[in-house]
């Protein structure tokens, strides 16, 4: 009797097993295939990067980036990327605080408005700056007039940059500073804060490292851009070329070795910011697990 | 004493009463909405509406039949026909293995998930150029998967199955991100219940599972197709670029560009911009739909 009764218990916890869970065989095909997917598409590129950077040494590699060109698109990225992302980061708090704190009409339009960067193709973004402040654009002659210079020149691609990472802080911001309501700005206005107190000593803190996600991901962007900045840049080397479009020459140069170490400070870049990335979530998960408890 | 313990509660958010709410909307407190609402639509329209509106005000300086020639030569349309197709393709292949990602990252355990996890938003972070240059020397003749597939015939560099690969890449984490959450929110009694009613894997997979994760599922395709049919900077590395063949609509607006035919490359852009409004809508009713079908379940 206890025998029989021992073994229905048994067979229900295998018959529970195998009907939540796969057999192992499609288990280990499942990750198989997962695996063979991401590493053909995530780490051979990757890994070919490095490796054709490499390919005629390191001196080779080092000369080709201590090139006077290579130095300063590495400097106009910088300054691209400096200029975009205050911009950005100001506006995405800006329009977090009026769409998580206030109800209003027209807000669910702006909310899709604000995504509209990411829907238009980066080619596009370039093409429109083209015909606002290019020679035939709207403020073309004007600029002309005055000696002044945005398309084929650095304000033309911050303005490329400032473009497609717009969105960026402010969809990080949003679901964050949603689910976080507004009971803690009311009491500190309550307790007698200021708006911008408020803002400082209580918002901030509270989404700092939403903040700081969006900053690294539009930081990302801005470095990379290569279609947009493109368009406005005019390709002009040592004075309007970012570090993607330097690639871009160097490639077309049939200077391979050179556009795969200049690539491969981008890719570098790329790994820091999945570090990044990862250590933010880490740290964001663990404040969240202390608010919970 | 006793209103400031009944409004505690609301801060935990789930169970919040409508009451409070309403309050809140009828007469907000906080200050800053003229600053912020201003400076956002500022800002807003200095940056992207104004410099759109562009491209719409100069496709109207175009006649008719100009604005036709423009948009529907047959070297525009056959550019047409590979961006889509090539983007739908890819958005596909995304989609499936995608889903198999985002199952494998939430319910199985092997060595290096976490370390697997993070790089899934590789494409999202490493810049296209990069991207396009270290597809073309994988897969041209002489690189590691092209030489293995030369002997067979098979051409992936130059060719629209290279366009697809490279579409393929920048579209991986759309999908794997967006299903990852539903499955990870996805209650283990739900399958246990249809288990113990006598369901079996496949049929718990496809009555239970993937109807509850089809809105996120289409709605990371449709981010990475659209992703991929405006995207310029690692696919002209890999296409060739060849007119009729594995030029891309982009491209078309690039080379317009540089002949100085402004008009006709922006006629083109605005063919674009309005095929990327209607896919920013579909996909915000997406995330719409996927919302309420998720509140709809607790």
């Amino acid at each position: 009797m206890s025998s029989s009764t021992q073994l229905t218990k048994y067979q229900s916890k295998v018959s529970s097993k195998r009907a939540t869970a796969e057999p192992t065989w499609i288990r280990w095909t499942l990750i198989a295939i997962v695996l063979l997917f991401l590493g053909l598409f995530l780490f051979l590129p990757l890994a070919a990067v490095f490796t054709e950077a490499l390919r005629k040494g390191y001196g080779a590699y080092l000369s080709a980036l201590a090139e006077p060109d290579a130095l300063s698109a590495i400097k106009l990225t910088f300054i691209a990327a400096g200029i975009a992302l205050p911009l950005n980061l100001v506006f995405g708090i800006a329009a977090a605080w009026v769409i998580t704190k206030f109800e209003f009409r027209g807000k669910s339009l702006l909310i899709t408005l604000i995504d509209l960067p990411f829907a238009v193709s980066p080619v596009v973004a370039g093409l429109i700056y083209v015909l606002v402040f290019g020679l035939q654009g709207w403020f073309g002659g004007w600029l002309s007039d005055h000696d002044l210079k945005v398309i084929f020149a650095i304000p033309g691609i911050v303005l490329a940059t400032t473009f497609v990472t717009f969105p960026f802080v402010a969809r990080e911001l949003i679901p964050l500073m949603q689910a976080q309501g507004k009971d803690e700005e009311e009491a500190a206005l309550v307790l007698g804060a200021s708006g911008w107190q408020i803002l400082w000593k209580v918002t901030l803190p509270n989404v700092k490292w939403g903040l700081l996600y969006g900053f690294i991901l539009t930081n990302a962007r801005a470095m990379g851009e290569f279609g947009a900045v493109s368009v406005v840049s005019g390709h002009i080397r040592g004075m309007t070329n970012t570090l993607p479009l330097h690639v871009e020459i160097l490639y077309n140069e049939y200077n391979y070795a050179a556009a795969f170490a200049v690539a491969s400070v981008l890719a570098l870049l790329a790994l820091v910011t999945l570090a990044l990335k990862s250590y933010i979530e880490w740290q964001a998960t663990r404040a969240a697990a202390v608010v919970d408890y | 004493m006793m209103t400031t313990l009944a409004i505690t509660p609301n801060q935990t958010g789930k169970t919040a009463p409508v009451k409070p709410n309403k309050i809140n909307k009828a007469r907000n407190v906080l200050p800053g909405f003229n600053l912020s609402l201003g400076y956002t639509l500022f800002y807003l329209s200095l940056i992207v509406l104004i410099p759109l509106s562009a491209a719409f005000f100069k496709t109207f300086t175009l006649t008719w039949p100009e604005f036709w020639q423009a948009v529907a030569s047959p070297r525009v349309v056959a550019s047409y026909k590979l961006t889509f197709g090539a983007s739908f393709i890819a958005a596909f292949i995304n989609a499936f293995l995608g889903l198999a990602t985002a199952w494998v990252l939430t319910r199985y355990t092997f060595p290096g998930k976490k370390f697997i996890d993070a790089f899934i938003d590789l494409p999202f972070a490493l810049p296209t150029a990069v991207a396009g240059i270290a597809l073309t020397a994988i897969y041209a003749p002489n690189g590691w998967i092209g030489s293995l597939l030369e002997p067979y015939g098979i051409k992936v560099a130059f060719t629209p199955l290279g366009i697809v690969i490279a579409l393929t890449f920048i579209g991986l984490p759309f999908v794997v991100r967006t299903v990852q959450p539903v499955l990870e929110d996805f209650e283990a009694e739900v399958e246990e219940a249809a288990a113990s009613l006598g369901a079996n894997r496949l049929q718990i997979f496809f009555r239970i599972i993937l109807p509850a994760i089809s809105p996120a599922l289409l709605t990371g395709f449709a981010l990475a197709f659209a992703r991929a049919v405006g995207e310029y900077g690692s696919v002209i590395f890999i296409a060739g670029n060849m007119p009729m063949v594995s030029e891309i609509t982009p491209l078309i607006i690039i080379t317009k560009l540089e002949q100085y035919d402004f008009a006709g490359a922006t006629a083109v852009a605005v063919v674009m911009l309005l095929i990327s409004f209607i896919l920013l809508f579909a996909i915000n009713g997406l995330q719409w739909w996927s919302n309420r079908h998720l509140s709809s379940q607790h």
